[in-house]
């Protein structure tokens, strides 16, 4: 046995990690600059399999990069732009210093940059993957748009960022490609699906924001940098897809439309032209102008007997969505003042809708409200001062909650002045188990092309039987009671002693059954080994959980309900 | 300082703020009465009668009345000329304008030139022409300077192309013309995936919103008062929801919400700052883990029901044994006394009274001597219970009569005496004493033999006795730990002791160790031996019970974990195939263990049945548990202070 002895901590899991003081200590760079490296590059600690093994021996909290990362590092040329950038600042603040103004503006002239476009390129090798981080990407980017254009970082940034979005806005709208909505109190959520990636991302509410003071600004504006990068190559992409123009440009009849004499007074062209864009009420022009609804046909294969049930599902599923796609198609809205203009011209655009708004509002405004073609109006005041005939007068949720539930909801219940249904999130797919809300499990219903009951009738119907119910079971605890005096009577003038017939105990079988199995299984579980009994027991755990919360959800609903009901009939009997 | 305008002519901002009011006075008035405190706040004065000085040094006095609100507004209302009224503050004196200043005034306000007369397009007369011209126009000789270059300018220049040369100075890069953004994907190599991104982890999104979420969710998702107490109590981290769900009658009723931005940065820490792994999530259908077992149906019979309790007892039931032909069970308390029951009808059919808790009670197993040993504390007791056929009794009494006490004595650690008097009129037939308490009793097969424990007896813990020649032997010179329990084996010379983490087994012929059988448990609380004699379980106190095929291995065959306390006893039914263990859980479990003759064919052990019925006492349950010789059924004796049979 010879050979030298082996040391520990010398290969293996020991020698793939490094911490990131060492990381930084080999790249050599500042710490700030360290993590704006790893923004932009993608590059994040890694949680080792034997942390202690890693840590040599040490169980000391520690944060461990891939070494091959930071090797990958080493040869990225922004380290150098990095430097530069560095070098820069402190000539510049040199010429400052000795009030040399030619150096100044010399200087100044050659500042260096970077691009991002190679490191674009290399996180997301295909267009697919880019499209699958794009979430955080749009949600930054929406944020950053609303900013106010002092303070927290370039105006260039948020002007590039509302740029960004409303492009990208105009294609979702192009494409049809919205899927969900959904208003919660964070801010608006919007699924659509892309390419055939879905893609998540949500906008906060129309108002200033209250700058936190406990975030580190440096940080977002980083990863702005990197996701407005993204983001416009990928928009140019989609774009081409769409056979857009990119920048994208107004359809030239829409142009002519929202032509306003005056505009010259209003804003430069280009801010007005942006602001247009940004209106989402005119459709874009194509590279090739084409029909509107120009949709290949797609061949159809003979297809196998097997076969031919999936592919009628999937051409049931298409038509459905085609379906969905035309929600508002042939509709006209009209937007009062007071609702979101935006988030709602969107929704409406890409479902197909025409839409328009008061033009004191906004820009790009094609119709008046005086419109008699309008077909649905929405406000969101309590109560409306001039009626006009032929057209629904409803609250925005109306919208948002049509768009979630694939049809046209009926108007009644989002009249204004109406308490509203509560608006459910359609991002929750409730498998079995699970507590569906009574408002969900009428959706599913209206979906499925069934009649809904009134809800009156039906409480009415409960009651009676209830009431009947309970009656009954009166009847039947007074025939016990007799029985039980009769018994009282007998045994008080006869002794003590006597033998009664025996009653006949009927056994239910399947009960029995029922109860033999559970006490099996209870046996069998006791044969577990201790891993399998371990993991087991933490599965059944959850189960139970999920139950617990479940059952609890729905003891909150029929309280609820309970409340309401009879406060509803104390009014009704106070009417009386 | 600023005009008061009096007049809506100029209520438009003014343009002509900058023109003074004591300005206009100089400019306007015939009377000079100029002031000459200078640029300061006007109400510095505002406590003395005059107001400044003019050129000459004199006060100048403030007006004797200066005009209320009401008054201005009636002189607003009735004065014609209000409007071109201005108020000088230097002098507190209004001015009348004329009309050759208001000229000015709107001439200046319109961006014109005050003089009426200046004309600013005027041809404009050069003075010099552009034309070289053969006369110079100074008669000044040239100067020695313009025929020598610079020196300062030489040191200028030659500074800058050093610093060009050195590369200190850069030219002014051009432009970059390259659109911002272009088709990246042009050339998309799906190949060129780099190795890196085989490790990459890609960040989990962010968990999709629930109806929790919603601006107006239904409202059993709302918080009550309590959870939303809770819910401020509880660590940021730990709550499970970010935030308290609220409903909002209307859109227009939704505020901004706080977090927004703080939730972002979060996300973007998270993205760059979390160390992340990849996690195989197990997808394991639970029932799929549950193993499959022949059902307990198809293994009857096997005891079921509890169908008798034998009452009789004021104290804990510490053992219990039943005679070889299954009518009579004996039991024995920490009541001080032996009680002996008819199995099938529950009458206890005899007591004995002794002196001290019964630790452990034995049936002798061979079917012609009628007797039971019984340790009471420091002794073993032989009783005759004097039941069932009268002459096997009898023929018993002769047996132990017949006994002739050898010529020479030899030592022995125990004293036998044949017991007398009351003694003998309850049953008793032998004591036999010992220096330290007992703790257990068992009989050989045969009926001759029987061994007992002596736990704090030093060397000498174990002792095995023989009836017929009252002779006593210590088969063990050594201490191996403390004995917890010993038995015979049921047909082969084979001695079984259990210590509290190891089962010797020794060969009693050849006085050899035979098998250490190493029991995976910290302390072993019993013992039982398979009929067939190859297989054994133990039950411990840290509520396991295994089981050991000896042929296998000297580690457990199988071990269970089905009860939840310490186990007290386990026992094997002789004919079926059985086992029973007792806890102090309150209950027995009843398994199936079968052996099989093939070798090759592992022992199958299901468990069939719990049984319970016991109640707990003191924390304890059941104490001991045996079975019937020939039937399924099982006694167990209990700290409640009853014996129940389970058929």
């Amino acid at each position: 046995m010879g050979g030298l002895e082996k040391k520990k901590y010398e290969s293996g899991s020991a020698t793939n990690y490094i911490t990131r003081n060492k990381a930084r200590k080999k790249l050599q760079l500042s710490l700030p600059d360290f993590r704006r490296l790893c923004i932009l590059k993608g590059i994040y600690p890694h949680e080792p399999k034997h942390k202690k093994k890693v840590n040599k021996g040490s169980t000391a909290p520690r944060t461990f990069y891939l070494l091959k990362d930071i090797k990958f590092l080493l040869h990225e040329p922004i380290v150098s732009k990095f430097r530069e950038y560095k070098v820069f600042v402190r000539r510049l603040r040199k010429a400052y210093g000795k009030q040399e103004w030619d150096d100044v503006d010399r200087i100044r002239g050659n500042k260096p940059g970077y691009k991002l476009d190679h490191i674009i390129k290399e996180r997301y090798p295909t267009f697919i993957d880019s499209l699958r981080d794009l979430d955080d990407a749009l949600s930054m980017c929406f944020l950053f748009a609303t900013f106010r254009r002092t303070g927290k970082c370039h105006v260039q940034t948020i002007q590039l960022c509302r740029r960004l979005s409303v492009e990208f806005l105009n294609y979702v709208i192009a494409s049809r490609s919205l899927r969900k909505v959904f208003l919660s109190i964070k801010g608006i959520y919007y699924q659509a699906e892309i390419l055939g990636q879905t893609v998540t991302w949500i906008t906060p509410y129309a108002f200033s924001h209250d700058h936190p003071t406990d975030v580190d600004y440096r940080v977002m504006v980083t990863f702005t940098e990197f996701y407005t990068t993204l983001l416009g190559f990928v928009n140019f992409r989609l774009y081409q897809t769409l056979n857009l123009q990119y920048p994208p440009k107004l359809d030239s009849n829409s142009e002519a439309e929202l032509k306003m004499e005056g505009e010259e007074k209003y804003a430069l062209e280009s801010e007005t032209y942006m602001e247009k864009l940004a209106a989402l009420s005119a459709s874009l022009s194509r590279v090739i102008p084409s029909e509107p609804e120009d949709e290949v046909e797609v061949d159809e294969f003979p297809a196998d007997s097997e076969n031919s049930s999936i592919h009628e599902e999937r051409r049931k599923q298409q038509q459905e969505e085609e379906k969905h796609k035309s929600l508002f198609v042939g509709l006209k809205f009209f937007l009062n003042r007071e609702v979101p203009r935006e988030a709602l011209a969107f929704v409406i655009r890409s479902f197909g809708g025409q839409v328009s708004w008061d033009s004191s509002v906004c820009i790009g405004a094609t119709y008046d409200s005086s419109d008699t073609s309008i077909t649905h109006h929405i406000l969101d005041r309590p109560n409306v001062q001039t009626q006009i005939i032929n057209r629904y007068y409803v609250q925005p949720q109306w919208i948002f909650d049509s768009v979630n539930a694939h049809l046209l909801l009926p108007v009644e219940d989002y009249f204004p002045g109406v308490l509203l249904p509560p608006h459910l999130s359609p991002f929750v797919e409730e498998k079995e188990g699970d507590y569906v809300p009574p408002e969900k499990q009428r959706l599913l219903a209206l979906q499925k092309g069934e009649t809904i009951d009134e809800e009156e009738s039906d409480e009415e119907e409960e009651e009676e039987s209830e009431e009947e119910e309970s009656e009954e079971e009166a009847e039947e605890d007074n025939e016990e009671k007799n029985e039980n005096d009769k018994q009282q009577t007998t045994g008080q003038n006869k002794l003590n002693v006597k033998v009664t017939a025996g009653t006949i105990r009927v056994v239910d079988k399947t009960r029995a059954a029922e109860r033999e199995q559970s006490e099996e299984k209870r046996l069998a579980i006791m044969m577990m080994k201790k891993k399998e009994k371990y993991l087991y027991n933490k599965i059944m755990f959850g189960k139970k959980r999920k139950v617990r919360e479940a059952n609890k959800l729905a003891l909150k609903r029929k309280a609820h309900d309970e409340a309401s009901k009879s406060e509803r009939k104390g009014k009704k009997s106070k009417k009386q | 300082m600023l005009l008061v305008y009096k007049t809506g002519l100029w209520g438009t901002d003014v343009d002509v703020a900058w023109l003074r009011p004591s300005l206009l006075t100089c400019l306007f008035s015939g009377q000079d009465i100029r002031n000459t405190v200078g640029n300061i706040p006007m109400e510095w004065y505002k406590d003395f009668p005059h107001i400044g000085y003019d050129l000459d040094g004199k006060k100048i006095f403030k007006p004797l009345t200066s005009k209320d609100q009401l008054e201005e507004f009636l002189d607003k209302m009735e004065n014609p000329d209000y409007w071109r009224t201005v108020h000088d503050k230097k002098t507190d004196r209004d001015i009348k304008l004329t009309d050759d200043q208001v000229d000015l005034i709107d001439r200046l306000q319109r961006g014109k030139f005050g003089d009426v007369n200046f004309d600013p397009y005027e041809p404009s007369v050069d003075f010099f022409t552009h034309e070289t011209m053969i006369h110079p126009v100074t008669n000044r000789p040239a100067d020695k300077r313009s025929f020598i270059p610079s020196l300062i300018e030489k040191d200028k220049v030659s500074k800058l192309v050093h610093a060009i040369k050195m590369g200190w100075i850069r030219p002014r890069k051009p432009r970059d013309d390259t659109p911002v953004y272009y088709d990246l994907w042009a050339q998309e190599d799906p190949n060129a995936i780099l190795g890196r991104h085989k490790m990459h982890v890609p960040a989990p999104k962010l968990r999709l919103p629930g109806h929790e979420e919603s601006y107006n969710p239904p409202p059993e998702y709302l918080m009550t008062e309590e959870e939303k107490l809770a819910w401020e109590q509880q660590d940021p981290e730990d709550r499970k929801l970010s935030f308290i769900p609220k409903a909002h009658s209307s859109l227009r009723a939704v505020p901004a919400y706080s977090r927004f931005i703080h939730e972002r940065f979060e996300r973007c820490l998270d993205l760059y700052l979390c160390p992340r792994q990849r996690k195989m999530r197990v997808n394991v259908d639970p029932e799929e883990l549950i193993p499959k077992l022949p059902k307990p149906r198809d293994l009857q019979p096997f005891p079921t029901t509890q169908s008798m309790v034998y009452r009789g007892h004021t104290d804990l039931v510490r053992c219990i044994s039943v005679s070889p032909s299954g009518q009579w069970i004996v039991s024995g308390s920490d009541d001080s006394t032996l009680k002996f029951w008819e199995v099938c009808s529950g009458r206890c059919m005899k007591t004995v009274h002794l002196d001290g808790a019964i630790k452990s009670v034995n049936w002798n197993p061979y079917a012609s001597l009628v007797l039971v040993a019984a340790c009471v504390e420091r002794s073993v007791v032989i009783v005759n219970p004097g039941l069932g056929d009268r002459l096997l009794c009898s023929s018993t009494d002769q047996h132990l009569e017949a006994y002739e006490p050898p010529e020479e004595q030899k030592q022995q650690p125990v004293t036998w005496v044949a017991a007398e008097g009351a003694d003998y009129e309850q049953g008793l037939r032998l004591r036999i004493h010992h220096e330290k308490a007992v703790k257990q009793v068992t009989w050989h097969s045969r009926g001759d033999y029987f061994a007992v424990v002596i736990p704090d007896n030093g060397n000498s813990q174990v002792l095995i006795h023989q009836l017929s020649r009252r002779r006593s032997q210590n088969p063990f010179r050594k201490n191996k730990g403390q004995v917890q329990r010993v038995q015979f084996h049921p047909s082969r010379p084979f001695f079984f002791v259990a210590t509290q983490r190891y089962v010797r087994v020794y060969n009693l012929l050849k006085q050899e160790l035979t098998k250490k059988l190493l029991a995976n448990c910290k302390w072993i609380s019993s013992i039982a031996i398979h009929p067939a004699g190859d297989n054994l379980i133990y039950g411990s106190y840290d509520s396991k019970l295994a089981w050991f095929d000896m042929d296998l291995s000297t580690k457990p065959y199988k071990v269970l974990r089905h009860h939840k306390k310490a186990l007290r006893a386990v026992s094997f039914h002789k004919q079926y195939p059985l086992f029973a263990s007792a806890s102090d859980d309150g209950c027995v479990i009843v398994c199936h263990g079968m052996v099989y003759n093939d070798l090759l064919q592992n022992p199958l052990i299901v468990p069939v049945k719990v049984l319970r019925g016991h109640e707990i006492v003191r924390d304890l349950g059941v104490l001991d548990v045996v079975f019937h010789p020939t039937q399924p059924w099982v006694f167990s004796s209990g700290a409640d202070a009853t014996i129940r049979l389970f058929t």
